[in-house]
């Protein structure tokens, strides 16, 4: 007993050594506390540099974690491997374009800015944990994680009321759909007499469950995942937060939160409900069949978000249902049940980083300028600041899927997998929302360029801002023309680590 | 270098764009002058092509093979058959006249030209491409610069026509990429051993895995599925009826050159691309369809023939006239006899510079007049002029012009001796080979053509002269520079065609060479 005890702790205790991302960014939240509590007067440089600091050193951390072997940490509790880190890298990154998106808005409270990075970094560990995790237990902690500081910093605009209904609307609504997940993991605990998610694959794989719990059992878990990617029929506090939410936190959660729940998603049902082969990158869904259950999801959430995107008025909201639309499409990938699906959602993530984050962008830069998100407000745009509106076109036409630019090779890549998957259905569906979509970005195009300008001043913004508009810019149209380095690097973060129960077993004896 | 000739020719004119860019938007008249320069550079190229083209082989040349992205075996794979060269030859041309028939934009000069510039460029690389991946974004990359060149430029319902084209032709497109992707994953190259966008492999039968080949898809058969989404695709472009109510409003409200553009060369890329994609990659298929070809060019003729008979805008006018003449291509090639399918790409290069000329034309009228009508509407805001005739005895007043626009009315309506008879005359000549009747039908379109083509021309240019426009100016010479090139040409092919004809024999034979046998054999029966 005494041994097994023994063991256990230097098992933990090895575990440390590869979770330096997760060490440095706890660290680096309880230092920013600090800071912002001892230090008065010009906090602000002194937190931004603080912050981007530590996600720089995070970033070659998780670079550096590359090299090692995949394994399962803690017991089973969360695994290291190359699928896990993408997902971290795409946080970090995203995490340090928004802070410098929170330089530029006047959403954010110079005075309380060190709680805006604090918040951030957390729903960034929380990130870390989520993508991960292999342990429903974990699974539930870590979504909790990134949902709690969410919903502050959706609500950051104390006086502000749209910013109150956001945070109000988003913890209700994350309250419910993690409420319904833990019951739907309560099911399959229940049915399998184990949280951990290859436990429950063993189980699966070797007697038959009563199916029509299982399935009400993934279905609700469903909730969770599908709250936190923001897909039908899950989604309907987005565009209110989005809209509520400074703009800064909006643009961060369509990412961040977005691609670490697909992580969560593909791992949740590519371990713990499939027999997935890493080496021939195929499998068979074990018990119940996800994949049709997810290839509807994902087809009402692409047409519904592409079809209500159409109505909007206000840019913000317009964002917010083209990224439940996103979600469809990033799901098409996991419902393939294939490393080519998993890769594309991983290119498609890489790609919707760098269009919806400079989407975004733009939105708060015209926002500080004219104090609207009005797509009427963007008239004549593209007459008053030909370079802005160029930008903004960029990605517009990236999120509709157009050559050259990443949008159109994530696109390519996801309907590859679907085709060669041989679900065809699915691919038309796609290809068809994709030119639906088309309608409504090409609205903003077009109050930008073909209608008159509500006046000649153009919009001057910072040499800081113009920076970060130029590299999401330049990240844009250079994964659209040569994107092999992004593609391999998602190729090669496709193995998902599956050997946890052996793992486990070594660890424990 | 000659193996670079290809890129220099796709590319010479986004660099163009690129330098106009760096230029002041103030100084207009180097911008034009840039625009100019390198469209004249590539025409110069095509020109070479032209002359240097091998007639006597039915190879691609000038080929450039370079890997883009390896993981996915896309390459950067260009050549040219004779095919590729009579419409690279057309596109580089109208390019060209293109220009100086843009010199009346007063509005965003460099965002224009910039625009048109990369538009060339989109066009060019179509129709060298022989990567179906490198294809794919060309297709695409085209309409970005279409849709603000005709959305910022444009006449009064510019963004409902810009929209209204954009949506249309990328509806047709994702249909395309699927069967890109479908294509992708069912062909193996027999030297790698992988899958490939190569459109040569493609073409190659023995290379399709079973799927393709007598695969399901929603239960029905594989290949007629694939052939038909990549048919709509193309369709879509043609434009074929039904998917053709796009044409009218894009061309009306495009400005001149872009309309020139957009009949001359957007529309060839639809035929083009059955011609290479749906006819040698699924022959089986193709050859099963032959009938339903004909009976869709035949109602293209027919039904653009009579909606053109109605119009009361000289440019809707020609825009359907556009429909109706491409019908004739489409009845020309469903016959997969040589005389057929030549005629019907000579009737795609002689269409370009026909209707090119018929919207120079137009926009002649148009600049001087601002106003169209052949005839004024019902609804005409002055009630006054309601039904009156819009023009009227024209030709005393602007003899040129008038002399001018004959040459086209009558290259438009098949007049023998000027290039339209010819390949109408072929693509008659093939089809009636193959479908009797509806070749028959088919020169109802010649009969109907010469009705609405003389008929405008009669009530514009005949009868008594209108004295309110008295004051119109003559054509000037910047306007007979742009037109006079495409009468010599639309002259000299109608006397001598061989210079069109002796490129694409060969070419055309090796890509219905899967074909034609079959058909001659029902016949003999």
């Amino acid at each position: 007993m005494a041994e097994a005890i023994e063991n256990a702790i230097a098992v933990n205790l090895d575990g440390l050594q590869y979770i330096w991302p997760e060490i440095i960014v706890t660290f680096a939240i309880i230092g920013i506390v600090t800071v912002d509590l001892v230090l008065t007067g010009k906090k602000k440089a002194v937190l931004t540099g603080l912050s981007l600091l530590v996600l720089v050193v995070c970033l070659f951390s998780i670079a550096g974690l590359y090299d090692e072997a995949p394994r399962s940490l803690f017991m089973g509790m969360i695994a290291l491997d190359g699928f896990a880190l993408f997902f971290k890298l795409l946080i970090v990154v995203t995490t340090i374009v928004v802070t410098l998106f929170g330089l530029q808005s006047r959403d954010i409270d110079a005075d309380r800015i060190g709680e805006f990075y604090a918040l951030f970094l957390s729903v960034a560990l929380g990130g870390f944990l989520m993508a991960g995790a292999t342990n429903l237990l974990m699974m539930y902690l870590a979504l909790e994680l990134v949902s709690l500081p969410s919903y502050v910093l959706a609500g950051y605009q104390k006086q502000v009321r749209r910013s109150n209904e956001a945070a109000l609307k988003y913890v209700v609504y994350g309250g419910v759909s993690s409420g319904i997940m833990l019951y739907g993991f309560s099911l399959i605990y229940g049915l399998t007499g184990t949280l951990d998610i290859y436990g429950i694959a063993a189980r699966l794989g070797t007697t038959a469950p009563y199916e029509l719990t299982l399935f009400l059992g993934a279905t609700l878990a469903m909730a969770g995942f599908g709250y936190k990617v923001a897909s039908v029929p899950f989604h309907f506090w987005c565009p209110d937060v989005y809209e509520g939410a400074p703009t800064p936190v909006t643009a961060f959660f369509s990412v961040a939160p977005k691609a670490v729940g697909f992580a969560m998603l593909a791992r949740f049902f590519y371990v713990g409900l499939s027999a997935y082969d890493g080496a021939s990158g195929t499998g068979a869904a074990l018990g119940v069949a996800w994949p049709q259950l997810l290839a509807l999801i994902s087809a009402f959430t692409m047409t519904l978000g592409n079809l209500t995107a159409i109505w909007q008025r206000n840019l913000k909201r317009l964002l917010a249902y083209s990224s439940i639309a996103h979600a469809g499409y990033m799901m098409m990938g996991v419902v393939m049940l294939s490393s080519a699906g998993l890769k594309a959602v991983m290119f498609y993530a890489g790609a919707y980083l760098f269009m919806n984050l400079g989407a975004f962008l733009v939105v708060l830069l015209l926002a500080e300028k004219t104090g609207s998100e009005d797509i009427d407000d963007y008239r004549g745009l593209g007459w008053r600041s030909p370079w802005i509106a160029l930008t903004m076109s960029a990605f517009l036409f990236s999120l509709t899927g157009l050559p050259p630019t990443a949008g159109f090779v994530g696109k390519v890549y996801l309907f590859a997998a679907v085709v060669d998957g041989g679900l065809y259905w699915l691919a038309v569906v796609g290809a068809l929302n994709s030119a639906v979509s088309l309608y409504y970005y090409a609205r903003v195009v077009r109050a930008m360029y073909l209608e008159k300008p509500l006046s000649d001043t153009p919009v001057v913004i910072s040499p800081f801002a113009t920076g970060t508009l130029a590299v999401l810019f330049v990240g844009t149209l250079l994964f659209g023309v040569y994107w092999a380095p992004l593609a391999d690097l998602a190729e090669t973060s496709t193995a998902i680590f599956l050997n946890g129960s052996d793992a486990v077993q070594a660890m424990v004896r | 270098m000659a193996q670079w000739i290809l890129t220099l020719l796709t590319f010479v004119p986004v660099l163009g764009a690129v330098v106009i860019l760096l230029l002041p938007g103030k100084s207009v008249d180097a911008i034009r002058r840039v625009a100019l320069a390198a469209t004249g550079l590539c025409l110069l190229m095509a020109v070479w092509l032209y002359q240097d083209f091998d007639r006597s082989v039915p190879d691609m040349q000038y080929e450039v093979r370079l890997n883009w992205i390896e993981s996915f075996n896309i390459q950067y794979y260009m050549g040219i058959d004779g095919l590729s060269v009579s419409m690279v030859l057309l596109t580089a041309l109208l390019g060209f006249l293109c220009v100086p028939a843009s010199w009346n934009i007063q509005r965003g000069v460099k965002g224009y030209f910039a625009l048109f510039l990369l538009l060339e460029t989109g066009m060019q690389g179509v129709f060298v491409s022989l990567d179906f991946f490198l294809f794919y974004v060309f297709w695409e990359v085209m309409l970005l610069p279409m849709y603000f060149l005709i959305g910022i430029w444009g006449g009064p319902r510019k963004e409902y026509a810009a929209i209204k084209f954009f949506l249309y032709t990328l509806a047709g497109s994702v249909l395309l990429l699927l069967v890109m992707l479908a294509f992708y994953f069912n062909v193996t190259d027999p030297d790698t051993g992988k899958h490939t966008f190569n459109m040569l492999v493609m073409m190659d039968q023995a290379n399709h895995s079973e799927w393709l080949r007598a695969g399901m898809i929603f239960g029905y058969s594989a290949p007629v599925m694939i052939w038909f989404a990549m048919f709509i695709g193309f369709a879509i472009k043609v434009p074929l009826f039904p998917f053709h109510t796009w044409l009218p409003d894009a061309h009306v409200e495009a400005p001149t050159a872009i309309s020139v553009i957009l009949a001359g060369v957007l529309l060839k890329m639809g035929t083009y691309g059955i011609l290479r994609f749906n006819y040698p990659m699924l022959p089986d298929v193709t050859r099963d369809f032959s009938y339903f070809l004909a009976v869709i060019g035949v109602i293209n003729i027919i039904y653009g023939a009579l909606v053109a008979l109605a119009q009361s805008d000289l440019k809707k006018l020609v825009a359907y006239s556009s429909i109706s003449h491409m019908g004739f291509v489409m009845l020309g090639m469903s016959s997969f006899t040589p005389h057929g399918i030549n005629g019907a790409v000579f009737q795609m290069f002689n269409h370009g510079t026909i209707t090119a000329m018929l919207f120079l034309l137009v926009g002649v009228i148009y600049d001087r007049a601002h106003h169209r009508y052949i005839v004024y509407p019902n609804d005409y805001e002055d009630p006054d002029l309601r039904g009156k005739l819009g023009f009227g005895g024209l030709w005393s007043h602007m003899p040129v012009y008038g002399s001018l626009t004959m040459v086209a009315y009558f290259a438009a309506l098949g007049l023998p001796g000027l290039s339209g008879f010819i390949s109408e005359a072929l693509c008659f000549l093939g089809a009636f080979q193959v479908h009797r009747t509806m070749t028959i039908l088919g020169t109802l379109g010649v009969l109907l053509g010469a009705a609405y083509m003389l008929w405008a021309f009669q009530r514009l240019f005949m009868g008594p002269f209108n004295e309110r426009w008295k004051d119109l100016p003559e054509i000037n010479g910047r306007e007979i520079f742009s037109l006079a090139p495409l009468a010599v040409i639309v002259i000299v092919l109608g006397i001598y065609p061989a210079p069109v004809l002796d490129l694409l024999a060969q070419s055309l034979g090796e890509l219905v060479k899967d074909l034609n046998g079959p058909v001659m054999s029902v016949l003999q029966q």
